[in-house]
């Protein structure tokens, strides 16, 4: 994978000593909140509800053994033993103190990590296909273009004070699994008719209150003009954004204000005068960069005792059923580690999981490790002979729960248990779906499902995208509810539709299972997933599902 | 007509620990939330909070949060204050672990 080179690594160390310096002043009182505030954001650090947060950033969800030990280390020594996977591909760290913060981030700069432009109006940290460099159906591994944007957008001094905060997603295989279509700038590949590489570009989609899928602003962009052409955007972006209004400042409203084919012409015409500036050194950059993304020596060995274990073995023929997906090597797995054990919350490690998973991950996985916006763990190269040894090891851990893309395979954001801009809980409503369907047995006969819970408006839980998305709010000083039907992440993305009045926090767990007793009953066979039979049904059955009959017009 | 006042509390994160703390009538800043000077004036509550406001060094991002007595003290009435007054639902942490959470009968 990329190591900094020195020029990161001065960069990474000067910010930490700057950093350190500020704290110092804030403790001794010569900067004031207000002053200390924006500094401290720029460095990752929030004020949440009960302590300090510190979000570090996991570029393009790519993370190595040594690194993921430095987060259990910085977990056990300055935090409670745990850490919090985002759907941002950051880690959070929930209980930090002010004066140890620059000491973390000296041990994440050992590892080449920082918590640098994980907040504030900029491009933030560029989120990637967590199958990158693995994937069956994939064009080629896009970390190489991530991290060009990622050094591209490092404190580029144009880009720090954008209207709003700035979301690129990417990924190499057409088959999306990296929400491109919800970002300001989503990238996903896909070849001309010459069978060339290439990017589809979108632009001004997002979540949030406004929620709304991107639009297509280039069919076809070559991959060598990837940087002058998101230069060209950031560039329109930045004069056209609007800064008079916090709600009207991402750029979907700058999409929706200026239109699809204004913008697009005025991006096609920036994009004219950026791309001769740019002169061959952007492709210089990148084709060091691809070095550093080949793709590790893969055995040519056979498959061993997969197929035995396999037969023989319920428990790991399940795991291997929901966790494992297709390698584009012969003989290789990718394997996600579930990080939603039935009851657990979304997304957390504790130090001593992510220590054995850096193990494993160097015993049987060419030390990759890439972290998921699905709030997963995934080891992207591993042997197939290897698996039965990889699962008992996870089995042991508490990590070897089979249920990928099921129903507790919930994505929560951390709502009011951490986040101070909360307006409900969302991490023990996530607990309670997953250990009810649990009980029911009933999560591999519904099959591939999910599930987003967001506690506020803003949906870093992506519950727009969900299958089922839930959205905490307040209502009247109560935490209500609401739920949306047939959101969809990927290539066929669509925003949930709103079902109708909220449900008190304690019917959230029986109103779940209506939906999905109703899709049971109703599906044509097993093939029929959830979604599909959403599409199929319309949302009429499983609105009368959540209110009963005579709400359907009603509600 | 002007409403009645509710009661308010001063709360803050302490400006080291980032942990939840309030102000109380001896103008110190307790974890629990039952030790809390109720304020039932108005006057008397934007008094306490430029008080709160001024201590640069010790607290940060004071407000006043409504309030109500209780047969230990100050309770919160909002859920949001619930869960500052506790800790997370998903692990004793927090107040809650340290035991500081406020002893109250209705959570
Ligand atoms: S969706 Fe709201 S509650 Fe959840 S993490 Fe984002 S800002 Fe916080």
């Amino acid at each position: 994978m990329y190591d900094y080179t020195d020029f990161d690594e001065s960069f990474v160390r000067a910010r930490v000593a700057q950093f350190t310096q500020q704290v110092e002043r804030r403790l001794d009182g010569s900067l004031t909140e207000e002053e200390f505030r924006p500094l401290r954001l720029m460095n990752g650090l929030y004020l949440q509800l009960h302590a300090y947060m510190l979000r570090v950033a996991i570029p393009y969800g790519t993370i190595n053994p040594r690194q993921m030990r430095q987060l259990a280390m910085i977990a056990q020594t300055y935090d409670k033993g745990y850490g919090h996977f985002t759907t941002r591909q950051n880690i959070q760290f929930n209980w930090p103190k002010l004066p140890d913060v620059p000491a973390i981030l000296s041990a994440l700069a050992d590892v080449g990590m920082h918590a640098i432009q994980t907040s504030g109006n900029t491009v933030r940290n560029v989120t990637a296909d967590h199958f990158a460099g693995a994937a069956a159906d994939e064009i080629e591994d896009p970390r190489p273009y991530a991290e060009l944007l990622r050094q591209w957008s490092t404190d580029h001094p144009e880009f720090q004070f954008l209207p709003r905060k700035f979301k690129i997603a990417i990924t190499g295989s057409p088959h999306d699994r990296a929400v491109t279509r919800a970002h300001d700038i989503g990238l996903r590949m896909v070849r001309n008719a010459a069978g060339e590489p290439g990017f589809e570009v979108l632009v001004g989609g997002g979540l949030g209150r406004t929620p709304i899928i991107g639009a297509v602003v280039r069919d076809f962009l070559p991959v060598a003009d990837l940087l002058p052409y998101v230069e060209a955007v950031l560039s329109v972006y930045n004069t056209l954004g609007r800064r008079d209004n916090k709600y009207k400042a991402r750029i979907k409203i700058t999409l929706q204000e200026t239109g699809k084919e204004e913008l697009s012409r005025m991006i096609e015409a920036r994009f004219a005068e950026m791309r001769p500036l740019f002169g061959g050194a952007d492709q210089r950059l990148l084709e060091d960069i691809r070095a550093a993304f080949a793709p590790p020596a893969f055995r040519n060995a056979p498959d061993g005792a997969f197929d035995d274990f396999y037969k023989a073995d319920p428990v790991f023929r399940a795991w291997a059923d929901t966790n494992l997906a297709a390698h584009r090597a012969p003989g290789y797995a990718i394997v996600t580690i579930s990080l939603k054990a039935h009851g657990q919350t979304p997304g957390d490690a504790t130090a001593e999981q992510m220590r054995l998973i850096a193990d494993l991950a160097e015993r049987y996985g060419h030390s990759e490790i890439r972290i998921s916006h699905e709030q997963n763990v995934i080891l992207p190269h591993v042997h197939k002979s290897d698996l039965p040894a990889l699962h008992a090891a996870l089995s042991q851990a508490g990590l070897a729960t089979a249920n990928i893309g099921l129903v507790s395979d919930i994505i929560a954001c951390p709502g009011m248990d951490y986040c101070a801009l909360a307006t409900a809980r969302s991490i023990p409503v996530a607990q309670e779906i997953a250990t009810r369907f649990q009980e029911l047995d009933l999560e591999h006969e519904i099959g591939p499902l999910k599930i987003k819970i967001s506690g506020c408006i803003n949906a870093c839980g992506h519950h727009h995208v969900g299958h089922i998305g839930i959205l905490g709010l307040d209502r009247a000083g109560v935490e209500n509810y609401q739920i949306t039907l047939g959101g969809d992440g990927t290539e066929t993305a669509a925003i949930g539709e709103k079902m109708g009045p909220g449900f008190a926090y304690d019917q959230v767990v029986p109103a779940v299972e209506r939906l999905l007793r109703t899709y049971l009953d109703l599906r044509t066979d097993a093939g029929e997933t959830f979604l599909a039979a959403t599409r199929r049904l319309g949302l009429g059955p499983f609105k009368t599902a959540l209110y009963g009959e005579g709400a359907r017009d009603a509600a | 007509m002007s409403r009645r006042f509710s009661p308010k509390v001063v709360t803050a994160n302490r400006l080291r620990e980032g942990d939840v703390v309030y102000l109380t009538a001896d103008d110190r800043w307790s974890p629990l939330h039952t030790e809390a000077e109720l304020i039932e004036d108005e006057a008397h509550a934007q008094l306490r909070l430029l008080h709160a406001a001024a201590q640069k060094l010790q607290v940060v991002g004071a407000y006043l949060a409504d309030a109500r007595p209780g047969p230990n003290g100050p309770e919160p009435t909002h859920f949001r204050e619930e869960f500052r007054s506790r800790g997370p639902s998903n692990y004793a942490h927090g107040k809650q672990a340290d035991g500081k959470q406020a002893e109250l009968p209705n959570v």
